[in-house]
């Protein structure tokens, strides 16, 4: 049909009447309470929904209704990445068979898998077999959307987690920070193996001696191993992004920053770089003061002189 | 058993796009062209197929006889249905014995509404309509319950539609389309491809018995078999992995041998469900016409099936050959209609 608005309307006004017997009524009466009930056939089958007769063989059913659920399993689904106006949801979801857990027969309803935006994929959590529970309306009327929809079992939970701490940075790293903060890379020269330690810890790792030789650094140095990286992290939103080892000129020990100015997948080891500064008003006595590192243009370094860092 | 032939078959050049014409403008030409055809002014029995949702008015059949001519009054009766199940109708008529010639047809124009909400209403109105459940989300459905127990793939679909439109385009009275092309789902695991086009159209046969079928036809299409068969009305009581319906509908009407089958398979997975319910193997040559993948009338694609299993017989090129229309949601109601060249 052509997009514009129809041009002709067939519509009962205020909705047509019908009367739903007494099995069917039935049904509805235990959906407005809040139960979902099936009716036992003459052979022992619960048929959910419930008919007046055993679709196997035509027979009347009994009197008896049997209480099913509270869950079901997924028979079989189909994914709606588009609603139309008549669908129950306004965003992406499967249609699924139900069979509830004492039933014989499936209940088809609208099964809601979450938040998606319009056009979206099935998500890899919908699978025949999986669990499902209706998600009942608050104010219910008799009627089959009494269920809003469905919704899968819990199977997973997010943990809060959060601990505060006052934590001391050490003498010699709030010296680098105090070195940070005025726009210096700082360092100390080990007494015994001559390496520069950056950031300094006020120890040499390597040799177990104490180092106090403080040596400025430039801000230039070489990739020596890195990340790409999927999730997003507060010091950098985007994704993916880079944490990269750097290897800064004249330091024995590389420190870790992002990287960004190349796109991720051309980021390699042996890559040149120079820390790029937040404006000056914004610095504080914190490493954020380096915002990333970015490309130079030069030559890659050769592999033996990050060799000892890969 | 009075022999009864599909002695004629005319049908339009279906249209995925709006053609301008009314229902009866669309269908005045194929009732004309059987008339020419035949030789024919004024049948035994009239048997349509229609359906009022998909012109949004009632009693849209009865504006359709104004392309018969009927008055005086005729003999004449109409299905909700396919105009396959029509056909049925005029084959009981003719069995009777009463009569010697049935005129059938069928019309339907899906580029006037939005057929996959229209099918909604054949829905159950207390469990399903109330969910807004519609044709391409409950067809998806079984799709996915049939890939499921089977083990076809999307791609076993999607050369179903490919071979579908290839045909189709050899058709001159289907809608050409091109090769499928990647593209998103359109209700998973269904993609636009799998999903028969929206068409407007109609097609008419002749039936008649015994000689009459001779003197019409140089080469009648003898109906050898001719069954129907329905499941359950809701889809969750039903096996949607298979169709049971079409199974037996096939033993019914003695669907072995057959070297050509036209089925009404809307949903390229329709056609695998059908060619496993019906028996049909590798050396049967299935929609040559490229199916309803190609041009899905509806009320009368099913009777197009059993027309171009007809003609096959009436060209000389197949001598056993099978018509298959459907019905209702996810395959409900079959019919299987078995056609011959020997007397």
């Amino acid at each position: 049909m052509p997009s514009e608005a129809p041009n002709h309307v067939l519509e009962f006004p205020g909705g047509y009447t019908r009367s739903v017997g007494p099995v069917i009524g039935r049904f509805l009466t235990e959906l407005r309470d809040g139960r979902l009930v099936g009716v036992r056939t003459a052979g022992g089958k619960v048929l959910v929904p419930p008919l007046e007769y055993d679709p196997a063989d035509g027979e009347a059913v009994t009197d008896e209704f049997v209480e099913v659920g509270p869950a079901g399993t997924v028979r079989t689904w189909s994914w709606v990445s588009r609603p139309l106006k008549t669908h129950p949801l306004d965003r992406p979801f499967a249609w699924a068979m139900v069979r509830m857990d004492g039933a014989d027969t499936d209940l088809l309803h609208a099964l809601d898998m979450g938040v998606f935006e319009e056009g979206a994929d099935a998500p890899k959590t919908l699978k025949t077999g999986m669990r499902v529970r209706p998600k009942w309306r608050a104010e219910r009327a008799g009627a089959i959307g009494d269920i809003e929809c469905f919704r899968p079992e819990i199977t997973m939970i997010t943990s809060p987690t959060r601990l505060e701490y006052h934590l001391e940075p050490g003498r010699a790293m709030s010296r680098f920070l105090e070195g940070i903060s005025e726009g210096k890379i700082l360092g100390h020269r080990c007494p015994a193996c001559g390496e520069v330690i950056v950031p300094m810890k006020g120890l040499c790792a390597r040799d177990g001696v104490a180092t106090t030789e403080e040596v400025e650094l430039p801000h230039t140095g070489t990739v020596t191993t890195f990340a790409v990286n999927n999730l997003p992290d507060p010091r950098a939103p985007e994704v993916p992004f880079v944490s990269a080892y750097v290897l800064l000129d004249g330091a024995g020990v590389p420190m870790l920053g992002l990287v960004s100015g190349i796109p991720a997948d051309q980021v390699r080891e042996g890559m040149r770089v120079k820390a790029a500064w937040r404006p000056r008003e914004e610095w504080g006595r914190t490493m954020a003061n380096i915002k990333w590192f970015e490309p130079l243009d030069e030559p890659d370094a050769p592999y033996d002189a990050i060799k000892d860092f890969v | 058993m009075r022999d009864v032939a599909v002695v004629a078959f005319v049908q339009t050049e279906h249209s995925a796009q709006p053609t301008g014409f009314s229902d009866i403008e669309l269908l005045a030409p194929v009732i004309t062209g059987i008339k020419e055809k035949t030789g024919l002014n004024r049948f035994g029995f009239t048997c349509s197929g229609s359906n009022d949702y998909l012109e949004g008015r009632p009693f849209a059949f009865v504006s359709a006889l104004e392309t018969v001519g009927a008055w005086p009054p005729i003999s004449e009766s109409h299905v909700e249905m396919d105009a396959a199940w029509a056909l049925y109708e005029a084959w009981v008529q003719l069995q009777h014995g009463e009569i010697d010639t049935a005129l059938v047809y069928g019309f339907g124009k899906s580029t006037q509404n939005h057929l996959r909400e229209v099918l909604t209403q054949q829905l159950d109105p207390y469990y399903l309509a109330p969910l807004g459940l519609d044709q391409v989300s409950l067809a998806a459905l079984q799709a996915r319950a049939y890939m499921e127990r089977s083990g076809a793939k999307e791609d076993d679909l999607r050369a179903v539609a490919a071979r579908s439109r290839a045909s189709g385009r050899d058709n001159p009275f289907a809608v050409h389309l091109p090769e499928p092309e990647d593209a998103p789902y359109d209700v998973a695991p269904l993609r636009p491809y799998d999903i028969a086009p929206i068409t407007d159209g109609a097609a008419a046969i002749v039936l008649a018995a015994g000689d009459k079928a001779r003197d019409l036809c140089d080469r009648p299409a003898w109906i050898r078999g001719i069954d129907h068969r329905t499941e359950a009305h809701l889809p969750g009581v039903r096996d949607l992995t298979r169709s049971e319906a079409a199974r037996l509908a096939g033993e019914k009407a003695d669907a072995a041998g057959v070297e050509v089958a036209e089925l009404h398979a809307q949903f390229s997975h329709e056609e695998l469900i059908l060619r496993e319910a019906l028996g049909l193997g590798e050396d049967v040559t299935v929609n040559p016409s490229g199916g309803a993948l190609s041009a899905n009338p509806m009320m009368a694609a099913g009777l197009v099936r059993i027309g171009e299993a007809a003609a096959r017989i009436h060209d000389g090129s197949a001598s056993r050959t099978l018509g298959h229309a459907s019905s209702g949601p996810c395959l409900q109601q079959n019919l299987v209609c078995v056609l011959s060249g020997d007397n």
